[in-house]
Parts: C-alpha cells; structure tokens; sequence
C-alpha cells in the first residue's frame, strides 16, 4: 500500500507557504472556507487513490482533535 | 384515454368457496407490485399460487414512478413488459441545476441496442392494474381481497395461518410464505422480527399535477433553486400529462399543514408560473427510512420487497430492487418445489437479495448526504461541488441527485464458478446477462428474450459450429434432470450449416459476441434470473455439469 508522504515534498517550502497565503487574500472567512473546500476536492480527486487520502484524512483529524 | 380508472376500483370480496383447497404450496402475503410479480413467476412455472390482501384497491396516489430496465426485462418474462412500456414514459436523461444554473446532465443509456430504456415513469396504479390483469387471467393464480392474515405458525413442514375476513376468520397452511406485504410487513410483526437501520429527520412533499406543459421528458432535479431557497426540488414527467414534482421541506415542516392545497399552490406556482392552469391530482408528505431485515428467510417464511429492505425514494431502489427479488427467488423456490433442488437453495437467495439490499442501502444513504447534508460542513462540501460541476468532470462524478437502480451483479456468490479462463472484467461472472438484437428465423428479436425459466448454455460460434459429438452431449445432457437449454449464437456465415432441431439464434452483427467478450467456441451458462453463473473460452459438458450443480445446490460431492 503506498504510504502518505510526510516528509517535506516542496522544492521549496516557504514558497509553498506563500502562495496557500496569498491565495486567500481578501477573502472573507465564508469565501475562505468555501475555497478551502474547493481545493481539497481539487487535490484529492489529483491524488485519486483512496488509502492515500484516507491517510491524510486521518492525520487532519487527528491534528485538529491533539489540539482540543 | 381509454384506461381504467385503477385508483378507484373496488375488489370484490368473495366468500371463500368451502369446498376450496386449504392447502396451497405457495401463499403469497400482499397484492402490490412485488407480492403480484411473485405471484406471476411462480404461476408461469406452473405452481398454485394464492395471494391474500387485507385490503380491496390498488395502490391510491402514484407513488412508486420509475421503473428501471431491469424491471421492465423481469415483467418482459414475465408477460406485462408491453403494457407497463407502451403506457409508461420512457425517458433516459436527467438534469442537475444549482440554484439557477444547469450544472450537468447524464444519459442513462447512451449505447443503443436493448430492448428496453434506461427507466420508463409509470403511476403504480398502471403498474398495479397491469399486474392485477396478468394475474387475474392466469388460472394457477387465485387473489382474494379483504382477507387479512393473523396469524402465522410454522408447524413441521408447513406454515399454518389464520386468515381473517368480513364472513369471519378460516384456516389455511402452505408449504411456502412468501411476505409481501410492505414496509410495515404485518406477517414481519407477528413473527416477532424487525428491519434496523436509519430514519432520516427530513420530510418531503409529492404534488401530482395535471397540466399541459412542454418539459422534455426527462428527470429535472434543482439543489437551492430560487423558487425553493435551500431544499431540493425534482420534476420528472408521468403518463396523462402527470407531473411529479417532489419539495424537500425539512423536518420542521407540518405534515397536516404542507398537505392543504393553499399550501401546496404556491409552491407549484413558484416553480412553474402563476398563469399555468394546474390540477393537483394527489398530494403526500413522507418520511422516509433506509433499513432491512438481518435474514429474509425464516423457515418456510420468506420477506421480498420492502417488507424484508427500506430504502430513500433517491434512486427508485425500492419497487425496482422488490421486482429483483422476484427474479432471484422465482427459479430457485421452483426448483425446490419441483424437488429438483434442496431447499438451501433458497438461502442463497438470502445470500445475494441480503447483499443487493445493503448495496442499495448504501447508494440511498449517500444520495440522500448528498441531498440534504447534515451539517454544516457537509452542505459547504456539497455546495462546492456542485460549483465546481460547472467547469470539471471530476465534480460531476460526484454530483448525486440519486444513483439510479441498476441491477446488482451477484459477484461473489456461492452459486457461481469463478473464471478460470480470461474474460473481460467489464462484465463479470455473475452479472445480468446483457441484452441485444439477434437474428431468428429472419426475424430481429431480442436475446434476454430467449433466456429465463430454464438454465441456457449459450454456445458462440463464429469460426465453426461445435462438434456433433459435443452437440450431441449439450442435447441430451446428463444434468441430473435439471431442466437446460442449449442455444448457439451463430454468425450469419454458419446459419447454412445447422442441423435441423437445434436451437440458435444469429449474432448478425456480432454486438452480443462483442457484449460477452466471446470469440468463436466460447460458452455461457445463464441462470433462469438471466445471471451469468459460469463462462468459458471453450464447450466442455462435464465442465458445465459441474457449474450447473453448483448453480443449482445440487451438486454431489465428488472426490477427485
């Protein structure tokens, strides 16, 4: 089973981080989130295989609920 | 329009006669769609077949409206395919709009070359009247309306009942109960059993409305359209100028208040214009549940259709996946009645209808997410992907405003014989046979035509016809009695070459070898539901032997 890659994967990764930022510029939390989900959707049917995103869907739980 | 009036017929109750038998080898509970399609199956494999009903009308308000392909095959089998097409509307594709944009549309049957289309729309009272006409001309069947059954015992090798009725109650016993009667199943309760599974907190409107319109004919459904600010509305047309129209309202909706026509008016007027001269023909709110029976055979007691599976109307899984039942329990309760088989044959129609009602189940609950999102989160999902459906494909994969009733494919069921020769998995061991044109007797008849009631070893040949000695074994099989039939599927090149007596049909331009993934030698052996049980790349009769007694449960344990 392919595993979800965790280790960094960005050429480079500040310019990643830039991009996901300024991408959501001016955008109220509503249209933010709308977007959000849009580009989940976007990625995920790119990455197609189902353990893959499982994986990754895992991960997102599990970070959100570590923090609560 | 020259129809009966079907909701407002009145069954005649009749006494029963004290002389009539008190023994029936079947009994069938309930007189709808599933309990009189039973009733046909049975009856044209030549069974006395009695069907009781507590009640003494067809089915009031149009209810169940789609029916699928395979349904219409079944009832093609069973004699009333014509009838439910020439009245019904056929239509194959449907539309999705988002608030007040199309975002897409999807044909259900872009291939041509079946008999049959993707769904026609029908009011169950047609289908119901049909039915009731079939079974009232057929002499293997007896119906009796009013008479309401009380009590079920199974006793030794029989089930005993007691059936009430205006005169009074009076005994009855069966080797077989086959209970049809509903979601509510009344023999379900008496037996002490139960269906689990999930009630959905959503209430939903049907308005049948009478108006001359110039929709196309083809299913309309609207997420959050402006006439209805965030519900679902669908629009799909019926024969006599019928138009259901199905409101989403939420659960807080009043089921007494949503019903009254200065309700019902403006919502129709919002969707189609205050000037359309509209007749409301019949109004209902509902709620709906997906759930099932864990075993549908209890004994000598058997639950087909909603009385044993419950699903959303999203799909038209119900009356669609109730007629599959039918299909499935049909042949093997015969040959178990014939003696021809065990009766654990019957629980692999356990095995697979029990399988085909979590398969629908599942498609309903996700349509039914998908309609009415539970959370927040999920109506912004849901939201997004219908935006995007405008612009990507992917999305509209993942639009569902219903996944519509296909026929489920037995796949992994103890009756087949796995693939040992390579075939295309397109069309796996265990799926309906697929229809298709052919030629006989210089006639284009269709191929699901020829199949059903027996076992069929289809044999293609487009090289050379198979040897004598093979046709020969195929023709007089030594099958343990287990009634088969033999057809070739032929080029048009060996038509010349066929010996007078054998059965065969002529695949003139080669669209069911193409569907069956076939070249020339290779064999099919079809089920009497039309599923394939076992396939191979060449005719082997001990082989196919084999595979038949498995087919049948009647194999024999063989040491090897």
């Amino acid at each position: 089973m392919t595993q979800l890659t965790t280790q960094s994967n960005f050429n480079v990764p500040d310019e990643f981080y830039e991009r996901l930022i300024s991408a959501h510029r001016d955008l109220s939390t509503n249209e933010s989130n709308a977007m959000n989900a849009a580009l989940v959707l976007l990625l995920s049917n790119h990455i197609g295989d189902l353990n893959i995103i499982s994986q990754a869907l895992e991960e997102a739980r599990r970070s959100v609920l570590a923090e609560a | 329009m020259g129809d009966k009036d079907y909701q407002s017929l009145q069954m005649e109750y009749r006494r029963v006669d004290p002389g009539a038998a008190t023994h029936w080898p079947v009994v069938i509970v309930g007189a709808g769609p599933v309990g009189m399609s039973m009733a046909l199956d049975l009856a044209s494999q030549g069974h006395k077949v009695l069907v009781l009903d507590d009640d003494h009308t067809l089915s009031v308000g149009s209810r169940a409206i789609c029916f699928a392909k395979r349904t219409l095959d079944i009832w093609d089998r069973l004699g009333v395919g014509d009838r439910m097409v020439r009245k019904g509307i056929s239509w194959n594709v449907g539309r999705v709009f988002f608030r007040d944009e199309e975002v897409w549309q999807f044909d259900l049957l872009p291939e041509a070359g079946h008999r049959r289309p993707a769904f026609i729309n029908l009011q169950q009272y047609y289908c119901e009247g049909y039915l009731f006409e079939q079974c009232q001309a057929d002499p293997n069947i007896e119906l009796r309306w009013r008479n309401k059954v009380v009590d079920v015992q199974e006793v030794g090798s029989q089930v005993q009942l007691t059936v009430d009725t205006p005169d009074g109650p009076y005994s009855l016993s069966t080797e077989w109960l086959i209970a049809c009667d509903g979601a509510r199943s009344p023999v379900r309760k008496m037996m002490g059993l139960e269906a689990h599974g999930q009630i959905f907190r959503d209430r939903f409107l049907i308005a049948d409305v009478k108006l001359e319109a110039n929709f196309p004919q083809e299913r309309w459904f609207w997420f959050d359209p402006p006439f209805h600010p965030n519900q679902s509305v669908l629009l799909h047309s019926q024969p006599d100028n019928v138009w259901r129209i199905d409101f989403q309202l939420g659960w807080d909706a009043d089921p007494a208040e949503e019903v009254k026509p200065e309700k019902v008016m403006p919502r129709i007027q919002a969707l189609l214009g205050d000037d359309v001269d509209v007749q409301i023909e019949w109004v209902s709110v509902y709620t709906f549940a997906c759930e099932r029976m864990e075993r549908f055979r209890h004994g000598r007691v058997l639950f087909a259709g909603d009385a044993a599976h419950r699903v959303s109307p999203f799909g038209a899984r119900g009356a669609n996946s109730g007629i599959q039942d039918v299909d499935n329990l049909g042949w093997k309760l015969h040959l178990v009645l014939q003696g021809l088989a065990p009766d654990e044959l019957l629980d692999t129609y356990c095995e697979e209808r029990e399988l085909a009602a979590d398969e629908n189940i599942c498609n309903s609950t996700r349509s039914t997410d998908f309609i009415t999102p539970k959370s927040d989160i999920s109506l912004l999902f849901r939201n997004t992907v219908l935006r995007l459906a405008k612009r990507h494909d992917f999305a509209r994969r993942l639009v569902n405003s219903g996944r519509l009733s296909l026929p489920t494919f037995y796949t992994n069921s103890s009756l087949n014989t796995p693939d040992t020769d390579d075939f295309s998995r397109a069309l796996p061991v265990g799926a309906v046979a697929p229809d298709g044109p052919v030629m006989q007797d210089g006639h284009t008849i269709w191929w699901l035509s020829r199949l059903g009631k027996e076992f069929v070893v289809a044999v293609f040949c487009s090289d050379a016809l198979p040897e004598a000695t093979t046709l020969q074994q195929l023709a007089n099989p030594d099958f343990q009695s287990m009634p088969v039939r033999c057809i070739l599927v032929v080029s048009p090149e060996l038509e010349g070459d066929i010996e007078p007596g054998i059965e065969y049909v002529v695949d003139q331009d080669a669209i069911l070898s193409a569907r069956y993934d076939v070249r020339s030698g290779a064999c099919y052996l079809i089920r009497p539901d039309q599923h394939i049980a076992a396939r191979w790349r060449s005719v082997d009769s001990a082989v196919i032997g084999q595979a038949l007694a498995r087919a049948s449960r009647t194999q024999q344990e063989v040491s090897s």
